[in-house]
């Protein structure tokens, strides 16, 4: 790459206000508030910061601010831009949004609105995303306690040495896991609608005329509960006759709170919660947090490990792209067989990772500067035998039996586009930025671990329709194939851990975004320590959920009954997109 | 021609469906309820039907498989249970979801704590299975069973009495492990009396 | 259940109607028909979902016990699974699809969050456990189950349901109606109707606490 390293670029002198973040472990800039809007561009058109990959607030109660904290990366590939915003923590806490400049932060600005209730001004639709609307506090606020709050950190202290058992539910006021404000009265509450905010965005479509005559359009809700929305996803769309008009995502259904949950956590106690986000690749979630916190610690992972985190996360890719072909199928209603097929091969891979890590799919599989266990001289043989003689076989059987069907073809030919700008300005990434025609790879854009000792391909498509979204997918599994049988060539003897296991790690003060090319995307980690047991902060920032903010883009113009196979499509899982 | 892909992926059916009357042939009378059978469904070669007929045929449960913990005890000479554990803590500090509670007990007369624990108590519905606190007990005194079939009526918080099984099923599901513990824990032994002579 | 076991009704046969007629309970035969096509729905919320997709594929392949038919559609569905992590937002969805399923209904808890919160449990936007809400038949506790542990739940199940008898079943009471269970609603909380006086009498306390308390 001749992308100059980014050390290089002395910001401080080329604009003016900026100063470099000079707190120990800290890197990047920090940009005055009211600059923001013209620092963002300036990194976007003048540096070449094209894709903004997470944008997410921090709260440093001491200090008394917020900071916004923005990660900006190259398709061209290199190293990324950390800028951060501050601005006092007060109500309202205001800060100019960066939709306007990259498109993709919408979701992950209203994100920021609902945890931190930090206002981004000018954006185009803030409102809360995953708690729902009226919902009391700003749950990510450091002051903010949930109902069965114990302590700041755990360990929690009342289970040992003098542990009885009790249920959660028996030490609240509300004896259950809600609560109210004192002298709330439920009887003279007067309910609001939760959902009048999202119906108001979508009423301005309700009705068109054209040439003299008037047509009601129709407001059609999917999910939560639907067979075809992969989990509880809820789409609310408006439909002129079949064609979608607008169409708006509602998630938040599977928000299990991992990013507060992981700030009690201590830093390996995060570990197996990262195997619930994407629970079809908990090899890579693993990886991505396992990458951030060396980065904090400055451990070095053994070559053994190395090696076996490549396989492990390979295996992965191609299991969850299989079934995501199986499902693919389910949903343009040729029910089951191929899932079936999908199946059989994913259960084959989850063997294995049974018989490596304990479980089917919460692996849990790394640790800090290693994995946890060696694998075995009878799984490796499992893991040769399915990748020099299975895997190819019945992935070319999948092709044979899917790729060339006509009715298959002609219902994701030219569907669904999404065009190469608008991929890097809504921050699309993985396969689907890939199928747009951008060759980028974090694994060779920025190479993690040890992706720079294998030959592989980045293969591109360049009609960015749904038939290449799911052709580029496999091609994927023929170059995680040709990596994997790279890594069994050349897996080296040796420790699998550096240093002896411990439960409690010393992390230095600091932040560090780790990210990986999980396969359905970028995901990143972004961890802050202060120096304690656990993490001041702790996100992520999830393909999922980064990814579905181009789903609108998508949909618009086309037919309700394509929207499913739009959505199958982007490969959304909801572990990952509600957190 | 139009419809060529449709059949080329309609031979793959078909060619999968005549497979399965294939391999029961070749596997004439093995194939079904019996161990050989279940390796052959679940290997490379897998071919035809790949069910496994739980409850009549069960998956063979790998070594490191884990379920819920267990706590170990080995078994005395006239049939105590002395626990291994020591109730140090390690595993309730370890635990992700924090759903181990100890209760440390103490001599009654002395009122020192003694390394037993008096009660432990795991909280099933809240347990994740990551198998941190095995992992890190020094005592190999809880590990995680191989046991899924727990099913019931009812909430699942496993007391003391519900967590302990004998170090034979330990060292059943999981020889392996338990061989290498046993070795370590002789080595260590031995160090310590060797240490204890040279002292003396 | 096996022909001989159907035809085992606790009476004496004469010996030479033996082989001839066949007597069995009507409470049998019915629980046989119900057991034997425990139709789930198809509804998915969380890491449980996929071992519950695992269960239905190729390996596990629920159908040897009747239930492979996933109804998406609460109208059509015996028993609802519930696999994963109950929110806050999701459960006032939940409980309206239950009501709408039609008697004999069944639930089961899938998993350590649907059982009682689970590692999630904490979470401010959890709820601890479906049982909150409704009646839960059968518990499969696991962080996920493996397919297995949940066939060996779904038997469970079926063992629950041989044990029932027309005469005492709920839904052939004399004024019997559907279980309803009021839909919770999305307050500064979540607030479920049937606690209502009891959270305003806790929320009136918490405001002006006790005399004893306040010394």
């Amino acid at each position: 790459m001749t992308t100059p390293a980014v050390e290089t670029l002395d910001l401080a002198a080329k604009f003016a206000g900026v100063t470099a973040d000079t707190r120990p472990g800290y890197a990047g800039w920090i940009v005055p508030a009211e600059a923001l809007t013209q620092f963002a561009s300036f990194v976007r058109d003048e540096l070449g910061y094209d894709l903004l990959s997470s944008l997410t607030a921090v709260d440093y109660l001491e200090q008394n601010q917020f900071e916004v904290v923005y990660h900006a990366y190259k398709t061209a590939g290199g190293p990324g831009l950390v800028f951060k915003v501050q601005i006092p923590r007060q109500d309202p806490a205001k800060v100019a949004s960066v939709t306007p400049i990259w498109p993709g932060a919408e979701y992950q600005e209203r994100e920021a609105y609902d945890l931190y209730g930090i206002i981004f001004e000018n954006h185009p639709d803030l409102r809360r995303i995953l708690m729902w609307e009226g919902f009391e506090g700003y749950p990510m606020r450091k002051d903010w306690k949930e109902a069965f709050y114990e302590e700041e950190a755990k360990p929690l202290k009342s289970r040992w040495p003098e542990g009885r058992h009790t249920l959660a539910e028996t030490r609240v006021p509300f004896g259950d896991n809600v609560s109210f404000k004192p002298g709330f009265d439920p009887e003279k509450w007067t309910p609001t609608d939760p959902e009048e905010l999202l119906y108001a965005t979508l009423r301005k479509y309700t009705s068109e005329t054209k040439d003299g005559i008037t047509t009601d359009h129709v407001l059609v809700n999917m999910g939560p509960q639907h067979p075809s929305t992969h989990g509880v996803f809820r789409a609310v769309a408006m439909l002129d006759g079949e064609i979608v008009v607008s169409l708006k995502p509602v998630m938040g259904y599977l928000h299990r709170n991992h990013e507060k949950i992981g700030e009690r956590n201590t830093f390996l106690q995060n570990m197996p919660y990262t195997d619930r986000l994407d629970y079809f690749n908990s090899m890579y979630n693993n990886w991505g947090y396992s990458l951030a916190v060396e980065k904090l610690l400055g451990v070095a992972v053994p070559e053994r490990a190395e090696y076996l985190r490549v396989i492990m996360g390979e295996l992965s890719r191609i299991q969850n792209h299989l079934i995501l072909f199986g499902m693919l199928w389910n949903d343009l209603g040729a029910y089951f067989t191929p899932a079936l097929y999908a199946f059989e091969e994913r259960e084959l891979i989850l063997d294995i990772f049974e018989a490596v890590s304990g479980t089917r799919m919460m692996c849990n599989y790394h640790r800090f500067g290693g994995v946890s266990r060696d694998v075995d001289a009878a799984s490796l043989e499992k893991i040769k035998g399915l990748v020099f003689e299975r895997l190819p076989r019945r992935v070319e059987e999948m092709n044979r039996l899917l790729s060339e069907n006509e009715i298959f073809v002609s219902r994701m030919k030219g569907i669904g586009y999404l065009s190469p700008e608008d991929s890097i300005a809504y921050s699309v990434t993985g396969p689907n930025l890939r199928a747009a025609g951008i060759p980028y790879d974090i694994r060779r854009a920025d190479p993690y671990g040890i992706y720079d000792r294998f030959e592989f391909d980045i293969p591109v498509r360049h009609n960015s329709d749904l038939l290449d979204r799911y052709l580029i997918r496999m091609d994927e599994i023929q170059q995680s194939l040709r990596i994997l049988r790279q890594a069994l060539q050349q897996l080296p003897e040796g420790p699998v851990l550096t240093g002896k296991p411990q439960y409690q790690v010393k992390v230095p003060a600091g932040e560090a975004y780790g990210r990986v090319e999980a396969p359905k995307g970028e995901l990143g980690y972004y961890v802050v320590s202060n120096g304690k047991g656990n993490p001041y902060r702790y996100h992520i920032r999830t393909p999922s959920f980064i990814n579905i903010t181009s789903l609108e883009k998508m949909c618009v113009g086309g037919k309700i009954a394509d929207f499913v196979t739009i959505l199958g499509m982007v490969d959304i899982v909801l572990g990952e997109l509600d957190r | 021609m139009y419809g060529q892909g449709l059949l080329k992926g309609l031979s793959v059916t078909l060619k999968r469906y005549i497979n399965t009357y294939v391999d029961d042939f070749k596997w004439w009378g093995k194939r079904y309820f019996n161990a050989e059978g279940i390796a052959h469904r679940s290997s490379k070669d897998a071919n035809g039907i790949f069910t496994v007929q739980y409850p009549e045929e069960k998956l063979p449960t790998p070594e490191e498989f884990r379920y819920v913990p267990f706590l170990v005890y080995d078994e005395g000479a006239n049939g105590e249970k002395n626990i291994r554990c020591t109730s140090c803590g390690i595993c309730a500090k370890a635990c992700p979801p924090q759903c181990i509670w100890i209760v440390r007990s103490s001599d009654p007369v002395t009122g020192r704590p003694v390394p037993q624990p008096a009660e432990f108590y795991i909280d099933a519905d809240i347990c994740m299975n990551c198998g941190f606190c095995a992992e890190y007990c020094p005592f190999d005194a809880i590990k995680m069973d191989h046991d899924y079939e727990l099913a019931s009526y009812g909430r699942n918080v496993f007391d003391k009495e519900r967590l302990m099984k004998p170090a034979s099923y330990y060292a059943q599901i999981r020889p392996l492990n338990n061989a290498r513990e046993e070795t370590a824990r002789a080595e260590k032994a031995a160090a310590k009396a060797a240490k204890a002579a040279v002292t003396n | 259940m096996t022909a001989n076991e159907l035809n085992t009704p606790g009476y004496e046969i004469p010996d030479d109607l033996k082989d001839v007629v066949a007597i069995t309970t009507l409470d049998k035969v019915y629980n046989f028909g119900r057991r034997s096509s425990i139709w789930p729905m198809m509804f998915g919320l969380a890491c449980c979902a996929i071992e519950m997709i695992a269960a239905q594929a190729s390996r596990y392949d629920l159908a040897r016990f009747g239930m492979e038919v996933m109804r998406p559609s609460p109208r059509q569905a015996d028993m609802m699974l519930v696999a994963g992590t109950v929110t806050k937002k999701m459960v006032p969805a939940i409980v309206r699809l239950y009501n709408q399923m039609p008697e004999p209904k069944y639930v089961v808890a899938m998993g350590a969050c649907a059982s009682g919160g689970g590692p999630f449990k904490e979470g401010y936007n959890v709820v601890a456990g479906i049982d909150k809400f409704l009646p839960v038949d059968v518990y499969i506790p696991g962080c996920p189950p493996t397919p297995q542990a949940l066939v060996y739940g779904l038997i469970k199940l079926q063992e629950k349901i041989d044990k029932q008898s027309i005469k005492t079943v709920r839904w052939y009471q004399k004024g019997a109606d559907s279980v309803e269970t009021p839909i919770p609603f999305l307050g500064p909380d979540l607030i479920d109707p049937r606690r209502i006086p009891e959270i305003k009498a806790k929320a009136a306390e918490l405001a002006n606490p006790p005399a004893e308390a306040a010394n």
